[in-house]
């Protein structure tokens, strides 16, 4: 039960502090933001590394599979995108 | 136990990532912020290769055990979509990109959970209720993201009409569906299903919460995209934060809290710039039976629109002191904010001072329409948001609205009874002269005539956006 309770600390506390931050974030780079983020949500890749050796059985191993694939594009696609949209926003020279 | 240590690299991971999402406040930093998160995401995954190398008690992991052949394929296979898809795409295609990425993320989250909870069933392992209940949420969350961001993706790209799809009995099918998932939910949870009925319990939960997740998206209309992709950018957040509750992660559970923050920041501002509440938007069936009513209205005709050639708007714009160029998404579709970079610059080396002013829904996203103008090399002091340019149009002479249409319409200021009353306009209508760039007199999403077109200071310049702008480039030059 304690560890539950600190899981949902931390789950709670990350929320404030996502809130504090983000909403500092000028419109401009709202865009940028979703993009980063949606990479950020692709730490399931995680989830998806730890799952893969669950088990001897291989129907868990695919699942695992293919939840890294899934969790992959979003981690490579989310950031390289928001690389190049980053890169366009420049000053007057 | 060695392994127990190497949270201490997840914690690095999570402050990364905040520090990265931190560096996003300012355009000077947002590219080192992004590194930041790359970084982070590195040595997250860096740290689970030892863990799982050292083996892992709590998680049952036996040292070495790693399926790198799975693992390669997996990230190999990810790794080139990924890549080609951010290398190719299209700057004004990014919302049904981000709406397909949100889908990727909530589906991870289903498999990871589905193939934890099968492969301890399988082997006879008994799964605690509250490990239970994280695995049911982790599903339902993920499912309903993965089919929702896929229908998001399908309207926004063409693929599905992006009207509204009602049908009669809609809400009460939902209704019915939900009922389903949570008797399901409950029978697994209480013990009542024998553990050899389990996994098709957990795929009958999983098979219902994706088809909800394609009926609560269907009913919305195409203008409401921006919320919606907000909406479900939340969701794959919290469909993460609902994995780690599996796995017992604090990294998980911290970076998809910070991506559902995100998400629904995200979602109450483009709510308030359309006036709507949340409620409203995902329910409302905006634009299905309201369509109905609002477009009849639009067909309202016009009278006193007054009319102006490319050349009369360039002398115009010649003793312009100062210029507002309101883009709206029809500009971009057309790849006309080039066309519109161009004008202004030619207006700045004749002396005028031009600003673009970007509405919060300019776009289909967030922020949408600074990325497309960003592409067009405009630079970013230039645009400026709602609050900080709606005190300027009073002393300004000319405003060109190109694309944009329901944003500048006065009779969200002015008209009580107005469909759109209450919504944050651009008040280009206080400028000295307003040209409207338009084909034609066609209503804008809303569906309702634009007062704006009838002002005396008012008028319109018809044609497609690109030509028109290239035309007065060319006016100005002779002039």
């Amino acid at each position: 039960m304690i560890d539950i309770l600190a899981l949902f600390t931390a789950f709670v506390l990350a929320i404030f502090i996502g809130f504090e931050v983000i909403n500092k974030i000028p419109p401009t780079l709202h865009t940028p933001l979703m993009s980063g983020t949606n990479a950020i949500s692709g730490i399931t890749i995680v989830g998806a590394l730890l799952a893969i050796p669950y088990s001897s059985p291989t129907t868990a191993n695919l699942l695992g599979a293919v939840a890294l694939a899934m969790a992959t594009i979003n981690v490579i696609g989310g950031f390289m995108v928001t690389d190049r949209m980053l890169a366009m926003f420049k000053r007057k020279d | 136990m060695m392994a127990q240590y190497l949270n201490i690299l997840y914690l690095f991971a999570a402050i990364l990532f905040i520090l990265g999402i931190k560096g996003l406040t300012r355009i000077k930093t947002a590219g080192r912020g992004n590194l930041l998160s790359a970084m982070g995401m590195l040595v997250a995954v860096i740290a689970t290769l030892l863990k799982m190398q050292l083996g892992d008690e709590a998680l049952g992991i036996l040292a070495g055990q790693i399926g790198w052949s799975y693992i390669i394929a997996g990230v190999v296979v990810g790794g080139l979509i990924g890549a080609i898809l951010a290398k190719t795409i299209k700057m004004t295609a990014m919302p049904q990109f981000v709406a397909l990425f949100n889908g990727f993320g909530g589906g991870a989250s289903v498999m990871v959970a589905l193939s934890y909870s099968v492969a301890k069933i399988l082997s006879g392992t008994p799964i605690g209720s509250f490990d239970m209940l994280t695995v049911i949420l982790s599903l339902i969350i993920g499912s309903v993201t993965f089919t929702g961001s896929l229908v998001a993706f399908g309207k926004l790209q063409g693929f599905i009409s992006g009207k509204p799809i009602l049908f009669p009995g809609n809400k009460l099918l939902n209704l019915a569906l939900a009922l389903a998932v949570i008797a399901g939910s409950s029978y697994v949870l209480l013990g009542i299903v024998i553990p050899a009925k389990l996994v098709l319990y957990l795929i009958g939960i999983t098979v219902v919460t994706l088809l909800m997740g394609i009926l609560l998206v269907t009913p919305i209309g195409g203008a409401d995209m921006p919320v919606v992709i907000s909406l479900l950018n939340s969701y794959s957040g919290l469909a993460a934060s609902a994995t780690g509750f599996v796995l017992k992660n604090d990294l998980l559970i911290i970076s998809g809290a910070l991506v559902g923050a995100s998400g629904l920041i995200l979602t109450r501002i483009m709510c308030k710039a359309m006036n709507r509440s949340l409620a409203n938007v995902l329910f409302g069936g905006f634009g299905a039976d309201d369509f109905a009513v609002s477009g009849e209205k639009g067909k309202q005709e016009y009278t006193n629109v007054k009319e102006a050639s490319p050349e009369e708007a360039a002398l115009t714009l010649e003793g312009a002191n100062s210029v507002i160029i309101i883009p709206g998404y029809g500009l971009a579709v057309a790849q006309a904010q080039f066309a519109a970079q161009e004008l202004a610059e030619a207006l700045e080396k004749r002396g005028s001072k031009v600003s673009f002013a970007i509405h919060p829904v300019a776009g289909r996203m967030p922020g949408h329409m600074n990325v497309l103008l960003a592409e067009a090399k405009v630079p970013y002091e230039k645009l400026y948001e709602l609050d900080t340019i709606n005190p300027e149009f009073k002393t300004t002479d000319v405003v060109i609205i190109a694309g944009a249409n329901d944003v500048v319409n006065p009779a969200a200021a002015k008209e009580k009874g107005s469909p759109i009353y209450g919504m944050p306009i651009l008040n280009a209508y206080e400028a000295k002269t307003v040209f409207v760039i338009k084909r034609s007199l066609s209503p804008g999403f809303a569906g309702i005539k634009n007062a704006l077109f009838e002002y005396d200071n008012t008028q319109l310049i018809y044609g497609d956006g690109k030509k028109v702008l290239q035309q007065l480039i060319n006016e100005l030059k002779e002039l």
